[in-house]
């Protein structure tokens, strides 16, 4: 066993939820991002490209780092709304994406069937509702920088409980060993915590990027109507 | 400005912003908390060797006995480790930041847009 770890594993493991809900979750898991590569085009450049992909490095290196919440429980970075701001929804969900998949197929970390649920939880649930809230914040977020970083702190907290939710439901629909009223009151209790770590850490990073180079935050670009009329929807699949 | 000069000043912001995603993966990973997330906090709940904030113990009933060993518990990088031994953590954190990299990275600068960016002046 690796009890004594630094690092622990992360992210559901296979069978926490039965296989023909794991296989539906698989489905969502390959549609949503299929469609954000499709979409991801428009927001990729010769800046941007390397940005995401730091992005999704910076993800991976921050997940590693558990927090202690409460006594014996921990949280870590989902990176959901830090991905969003920083390089729009279609490419921040790529970057989740890749993370889990590489953190399941390289580290064990997170079960391979249970990639699907992960994925749609962190990567497509996580990313799309925390940045509809930072779009609804966006005003504030232009105003200066204490508006930003507000913004990037709702935004994440958000991300993390709604993916913890995300958890609930795949778990009503096909998990066993515990009663769902509880199971509802632990993740949401657990992750409102833990949401907050996400939000300073999103905050901070947000924060450092918008210091430095304030025309890289995706977030304070163009107005890009389109994309968030597409994303309100995207948020409700 | 001038391109050249944004320019270097765009590799050396990249560069600062690797630097950093290395040191919290090869580095700062030592001191992450070892005790299971929110998540595993909850699938092991009920189970004995788990203390939830509420005291919760329901003796011998958690989710997490329905878990499986994980199919890639053989990869070298399992646990983030490296062979098996927890001590190289940093040296699992460093490797998983440069695959991220190289796969995020690459699959992005494939699907960029060739031509000149239209709403980025400057």
């Amino acid at each position: 066993m690796e009890s004594d770890s630094a690092v622990v594993a992360m992210h559901m493991s296979d069978g926490i939820v039965n296989a023909p809900v794991s296989l539906a979750f698989g489905v969502v898991a390959v549609v949503g991002p299929a469609f954000c590569v499709a979409r991801a085009r428009r927001d990729l450049d010769d800046r941007t490209a390397p940005l995401a992909g730091l992005v999704a490095a910076f993800v991976f290196a921050v997940q590693m780092l558990n927090f202690p919440v409460l006594p014996g429980v921990s949280g870590h970075l989902l990176g959901g709304a830090l991905t969003a701001i920083l390089v729009g929804p279609y490419v921040g969900a790529l970057c989740v994406a890749i993370v889990l998949a590489l953190q399941a197929l390289l580290f064990a970390d997170g079960g391979l069937s249970a990639l699907g649920t992960n994925i749609t939880n962190m990567a497509l649930i996580g990313t799309f509702v925390g940045f509809a809230v930072a779009v609804a914040m966006r005003p504030l977020a232009r105003r200066g920088r204490a508006g930003l970083l507000t913004t990037a702190f709702v935004a994440a907290w958000v991300n993390t409980v709604v993916a913890s939710l995300g958890f609930v439901a795949e778990y009503a629909l096909g998990g066993e060993g515990l009663a769902l009223g509880t199971v509802f009151g632990l993740m949401t209790g657990f992750h409102a915590l833990i949401g907050i770590g996400e939000g300073i850490i999103t905050a901070l990073t947000v924060g450092a990027v918008a210091a430095v180079r304030p025309d890289l935050v995706y977030l304070l670009r163009g107005q890009r109507p389109d994309l968030e009329i597409r994303t309100a929807q995207e948020t409700s699949r | 400005m001038s391109a050249p000069t944004t320019n270097r000043r765009l590799g050396a912001f990249f560069g600062v912003f690797l630097l950093v995603a290395l040191l919290l993966a090869g580095v700062v990973s030592y001191a992450a908390s070892g005790s299971p997330d929110g998540l595993d906090a909850v699938t092991q709940s009920g189970c004995e060797s788990v203390g939830t904030a509420d005291g919760e113990h329901l003796q011998g009933t958690c989710i997490a006995q329905h878990a499986g060993e994980h199919a890639s518990a053989g990869s070298p990088f399992a646990d983030y480790a490296v062979g098996g031994n927890d001590a190289l953590t940093g040296v699992a954190g460093v490797v998983g930041v440069i695959a991220t990299l190289l796969l995020a990275g690459g699959l992005f600068r494939l699907l960029r847009r060739r031509h000149a960016p239209d709403d980025e002046a400057g």
